[in-house]
């Protein structure tokens, strides 16, 4: 492909100095020695200028997580991972990423074309060494960015790095961190408290509306905190944020597993809407190499009519244990669900959310759709539960599944458990195929095979579709109808 | 325009076209009559491109070229559309948004360039205003929730702005009512031209009473058995089609 070497070349010959913008300092004596051990949580919290607490913190973690056994309860199958093989601090890519796109798997680049990603951004999705010259050369980001933090000081937003916000505000973090995912929560959640490496922090002040999407794409240096990331974002009593995760770019990353930790708080009134598009690695057609997705991610609504709401399009990973959750303690609070999981190839996909009800006259809405394609396994896993004194607890959930083609699966595992006389639960399901006489139809119109299967399953999952920001939905789209590329014929 | 020879198509094992030939040339509009199990639906079918019929032998040529080896939207993309007895519900997926893909999938297969949405706009509303389609049934999802005579007039609607060379007709008749009738033949008979064909497929003459046919073809046992005018429309209307059943069997 002679226009893809071009192109890396007119970026390589963008002469930009790495060094200027402090990126590369001193890679090699970064890297912690393979393998988890005490010394190595005391190495990452010493590299990051930790103050004791957190040192502790993390030691505490990390002897918990010596106790703790990897869950078997998810419908997912994969060969047992060597956790003292894993390095757990590194400063990576300068000597493990492809030299070149032209290294890169082919399929992944086509991907790239088919959603219309420039050449120069492919390079850093792709994990190319030294592709950062390339991030400055693509995204200019830096004015942005500063219009962007001015725009926010003005609103007294704080949006940082975390390892940022536990040296600048040591009246947040220690108050909020793992007070709603607990150090102890579940191995991968207890792991990561143990390791993780950095992540995003948002806080709303009382009654601000925050001006404008916040995005992990505006966040800089976010490269290389992929594997675990540690996210905190704490919306104030009656204020208001919209977050945005990931990118529609399947991102390819040399670490295989990922375990990340999520932690929403929502204070009196406050409102929080948290929208991911996931789209990492599948694997190749086999499903080798594909990122492992554990992530644990949970809201409190801890005070009355606090509102949280998450939306997620999964259509990457090999695997994706996810379960997105909402603790609902404050009376009349609420917690929404909304989800997109498309698997395809030999992806293998448990999903789904809790929906704990705790205080008086509380609500919850789950809508689920999962599309399974080639030889996947889909699950959608959901708990919706109400507290004794949770009276007037009322939940709606809806899942439906579609299945395309007849060597995939797709499951519903739903558990509903009512403490309370008045809660009010309902649960819908449907599981369908795409039906021959829907395909034909549509073909008979002049649509492709692969053009009426992405129309009909973006008809399937317009109802979540809906609860995305607007830019979101649109790629999210193309993004589908990439996804079940080669599900037909 | 449409030329089939000697066809032959099986389903799972069982014969439903036994040597079926048939011309249609550009301007026409022929009817295809014929009693239940005789093969109509199928015909349509084949000549559509849907899978699952296995064609034994013979020929469908469109404009002089073997079509049999290409996949619906390729045929369609050539200009054949089939207004479906029973057009099928695509949940979710917007009237306009189906419209619009449909269009420019087309478009693109034969390289021209995609038609921008206020262009489409303009022509969907003139259509869907002679074919009385309310505007609140374009917002709606494609067919769903229609009753059997909006879905059909929105098969006349496609037709409308796809254009295409050949139209097949499969039993358009079917569950209207006549002022629906009268509407939907009216629509048709805006879109006769010279250049383009029409297969009307129907198990009662009546619908030819609006849509005037220039030949009529009698289908019995999966093969055309006799030929003729519009007045053998009439005629069948009053025999019924026992003679030919018999005589095929």
């Amino acid at each position: 492909m002679p226009a893809v070497r071009e192109t890396v070349e007119t970026v390589r010959s963008i002469d930009v100095d790495a060094y200027k913008y402090g990126f590369v300092t001193d890679i090699e004596s970064d890297k912690a020695p393979k393998g988890l051990r005490e010394d190595t949580v005391r190495f990452i919290s010493a590299k990051k200028n930790e103050p004791a607490w957190l040192t502790e913190w993390r030691l505490d973690a990390y002897r918990r997580w010596l106790t703790m056994r990897e869950p078997t309860w998810a419908r997912v199958d994969y060969p047992p991972i060597a956790y003292q093989e894993l390095y757990y601090y590194s400063a990576p890519k300068s000597t493990e990423g492809p030299r070149s796109l032209a290294e890169v798997d082919p399929e992944l680049l086509r991907t790239y074309e088919k959603l219309g990603i420039p050449l120069r951004e492919q390079e850093v999705l792709a994990g190319v060494q030294n592709a950062r010259v390339a991030v400055d050369a693509v995204f200019d980001s830096v004015s942005v960015v500063t219009t962007f933090k001015e725009e926010l000081a003005k609103a007294g937003v704080i949006f940082c790095p975390i390892s940022e916000a536990v040296q600048n505000h040591p009246e947040l973090v220690p108050k909020y961190l793992g007070s709603v995912v607990p150090v102890t929560d579940n191995f991968y959640a207890t792991l990561n408290s143990a390791v993780f490496s950095d992540g995003s922090f948002v806080y709303i002040p009382p009654g601000v509306r925050c001006p404008m999407e916040l995005s992990t794409y505006f966040r800089i240096n976010e490269q290389n905190t992929g594997q675990f990331e540690r996210t905190l974002i704490i919306a104030d009593k009656g204020s208001y944020v919209s977050y945005l995760e990931g990118c529609t770019a399947p991102k390819r990353d040399e670490n295989q597993l990922h375990a990340a930790v999520v932690e929403l708080i929502a204070l009196e009134d406050a409102e929080i809407k948290y929208s991911t598009v996931q789209n990492w690695y599948p694997g190749d057609a086999e499903g080798r190499g594909g990122i492992y997705n554990f992530v644990t991610k949970r809201g409190d609504c801890r005070e009355a009519r606090a509102k949280i709401s998450w939306t997620q399009v999964e259509t990457g990973s090999a695997i994706t244990w996810k379960y997105p959750s909402c603790i609902l303690r404050g009376d009349e609070s609420r917690g929404e669900f909304y989800s997109i999981a498309i698997s395809n190839g030999r992806q293998q996909v448990d999903s789904g959310t809790k929906m704990i009800h705790l205080g008086k006259n509380t609500t919850s809405r789950i809508i689920s759709k999962g599309i399974a394609a080639g030889r996947s396994e889909n699950t959608y896993r959901g708990q919706v539960s109400a507290h004794r004194r949770a009276s007037g607890a009322r939940n709606f959930t809806n899942c439906d599944s579609l299945l395309i083609g007849d060597r995939c699966g797709a499951h519903t595992v739903p558990y509903i458990e009512a403490r309370n006389h008045s809660a009010v639960f309902e649960h819908e399901a449907t599981t369908s195929k795409i039906s021959e006489d829907q395909l034909f139809y549509c073909m008979q119109r002049g649509l492709s095979g692969e053009e009426a299967t992405a129309l009909i399953v973006n008809g399937f999952v317009r109802d979540v579709l809906q609860q995305l920001p607007m830019e979101f939905a649109v790629e999210a789209q193309k993004l589908i109808a990439v996804s079940l590329e080669g599900s037909v014929g | 325009m449409l030329e089939i020879k000697n066809l032959h198509v099986e389903v799972e094992g069982k014969k439903i076209l036994d040597g079926l030939s048939l011309t249609v040339k550009a301007g026409e509009v022929a009817a295809i009559m014929g009693p239940n199990g005789s093969g109509k639906s199928t015909l349509s079918y084949v000549v559509a491109g849907r899978e699952d019929y296995e064609v034994t032998a013979g020929e469908i040529l469109l404009e002089g070229e073997n079509i049999l080896e290409m996949d619906a939207s390729e045929r369609a993309a050539r200009g054949l559309f089939l207004a479906f007895q029973y057009p099928v519900e695509i949940p979710g997926v917007g009237t306009m948004t189906f419209l619009k893909s449909a269009l420019n999938a087309q478009r693109k297969s034969r390289g021209e360039p995609e038609l921008q949405t206020p262009e489409l706009m303009k022509r969907v509303r003139e259509a869907a205003k002679r074919l009385e389609i309310s505007q609140d049934m374009l917002k709606r999802a494609l067919n769903v929730g229609f009753s059997g005579g909006e879905k059909k007039r929105m098969e006349i609607l496609q037709m409308a702005l796809l254009e295409p060379k050949l139209a097949i007709m499969d039993e358009t008749d079917s569950g209207l009512d006549i002022d629906a009738l009268r509407i939907v033949a009216q629509g048709v008979n805006t879109l006769r031209a010279k250049e383009r064909a029409f297969l009307v497929i129907t198990h009662y003459q009546r619908l030819l009473n609006y849509i005037k046919p220039d030949t009529v073809h009698v289908m019995a046992a999966g093969r055309i058995v006799k030929t003729g005018g519009p007045e053998l429309a009439l005629e069948l209307e009053k025999n019924g089609y026992r003679d030919y059943v018999s005589e095929a069997a």
